[in-house]
């Protein structure tokens, strides 16, 4: 085979290779959406985080606006830490309710921002005091049956 | 009886050493490839010309085969999704089988079987008519003038062509479940970008890719290089060739896995 030939089809071959990387990163993975320019980290302690994991989004009214960073355990206040890297364009007041969701009824659990009316922002290592645990079935079930008992009791 | 057990436990040890042998011997040649790759990555039109064969010639399987992973993926992933109502899902499940595993491990496969094989069965062949011989006697190199350029260009490649079997798999996914079956595109792409992560999945699927290159061209070169120069020989090299990166592939694929998705949902 002629050498030109071969050299354009293998230039044709890596072009095309290189090309089905990019469309990998941006069509599949969407790279753009989670490359977080400038991020600002902020904690929350909360009771429980059922199965809340690392990377899990924070969302404030459905969109995306940080992503939980780190999980601990703290033996000081005996509850987790959530430690969260936050979209620097968006900022929230100091009273902002954290509480863990679940998106539909099996689905991945995430943060949920609820915008309080402080004048203050949130700044780089904050802690956010209000938050609000996962729910657990169980729990929830214990309750349930305690008031339905408590009810009876009361006629 | 007793001479029996002697021989046996013998006859079992003489293999033991014989593949341990094998393997330092390999691994020397691997090295003695990489020390003995600057020639031909200072003239590179020598791996240009192995990257046409290696490479563009497998393009035709490896896309058929991607396209037809992925339609697969997309119908029986909808027939079990759809019981649950969550239809929208298979976009997900397709590119995250895909670009975590079955990209990386089945264009391994195949190219395995389509460039490994005929690596092997060249060097063999110019090993039984002494071609390489004749190489070393004009003092040309015969692993900086064959093996390494071969070796360069299926590691270059493998990755490559991971990326278009992926790439081609998801594309047969979406025409199965969006534009036959009906699922709605936006869901479908949304849900699948939501998922797919790009330093996790895309970059480790490369990784692994470029681990299983390393591997299949290493084997094959080494089995070419060692064959018998007979055409027994080298029908026997190109078998090992395939068996043993099939298998290498795979392990190497749970040690990776293991390695990359620990720990992470």
């Amino acid at each position: 085979m002629q050498r030109t030939t071969m050299d354009l089809w293998v230039g044709l071959f890596v072009l095309v290779g290189i090309g089905a990387l990019m469309i990998l990163s941006l069509k599949v993975g969407n790279l753009n959406a989670y490359s977080m320019a400038q991020t600002y980290t902020i904690t929350g302690n909360f009771e429980n985080i059922g199965g809340l994991k690392v990377r899990a989004p924070v969302k404030s009214s459905g969109v995306v606006v940080g992503r939980v960073s780190n999980i601990q355990f703290s033996t000081k206040t005996y509850d987790a830490v959530v430690t969260m890297n936050m979209d620097s364009r968006y900022q929230f007041p100091k009273d902002t309710f954290a509480s863990i969701l679940t998106a539909g009824l099996l689905g991945e659990q995430y943060i949920g921002l609820s915008v309080g009316g402080d004048e203050r922002m949130l700044a780089e290592g904050d802690n956010i005091m209000k938050t609000n645990s996962a729910m657990v079935l169980e729990e929830m079930i214990g309750r349930f049956l305690f008031d339905k008992a408590a009810e009876e009791e009361a006629f | 009886m007793l001479n029996r057990i002697v021989a046996n436990i013998q006859d079992i040890g003489h293999r033991v050493i014989d593949s341990v042998w094998r393997l330092g011997n390999a691994s020397r040649f691997f090295i003695l490839v990489l020390l003995k790759s600057g020639t031909c990555l200072r003239r590179f039109s020598l791996v240009i010309r192995e990257l046409y064969y290696t490479g563009v010639l497998s393009l035709i399987i490896i896309i058929v085969s991607g396209l037809f992973v992925g339609m697969v993926l997309g119908l029986q992933g909808y027939e079990t999704l759809q019981k649950y109502g969550s239809e929208s899902a298979v976009g997900t499940l397709v590119a995250l089988s895909l670009v975590r595993e079955l990209g990386p491990v089945v264009s391994a496969l195949l190219f395995a079987s389509r460039a490994g094989s005929a690596i092997t069965a060249e060097i063999g062949l110019m090993k039984a008519t002494e071609q390489l011989s004749a190489m070393g006697m004009m003092a040309v190199d015969p692993i900086a003038r064959v093996v390494a350029p071969r070796f360069w260009a299926g590691v270059i490649s493998m990755p490559l062509l991971a990326a278009m079997f992926s790439v081609m798999g998801v594309f047969g996914g979406y025409l199965v479940t969006v534009v036959f079956i009906g699922v709605d595109a936006g869901s479908f792409w949304s849900q699948m970008q939501g998922a797919v992560d790009f330093r996790f999945d895309i970059i480790n699927g490369f990784i692994k890719s470029c681990f299983f290159g390393v591997a299949i061209t290493a084997i094959a070169v080494y089995e070419g290089y060692d064959a018998p120069p007979t055409a027994e020989g080298v029908s026997g090299a190109t078998t090992r060739t395939v068996v043993t990166s099939s298998l290498v592939i795979l392990g190497l694929d749970f040690i990776l896995t293991a390695f990359m998705f620990r720990g992470i949902s």
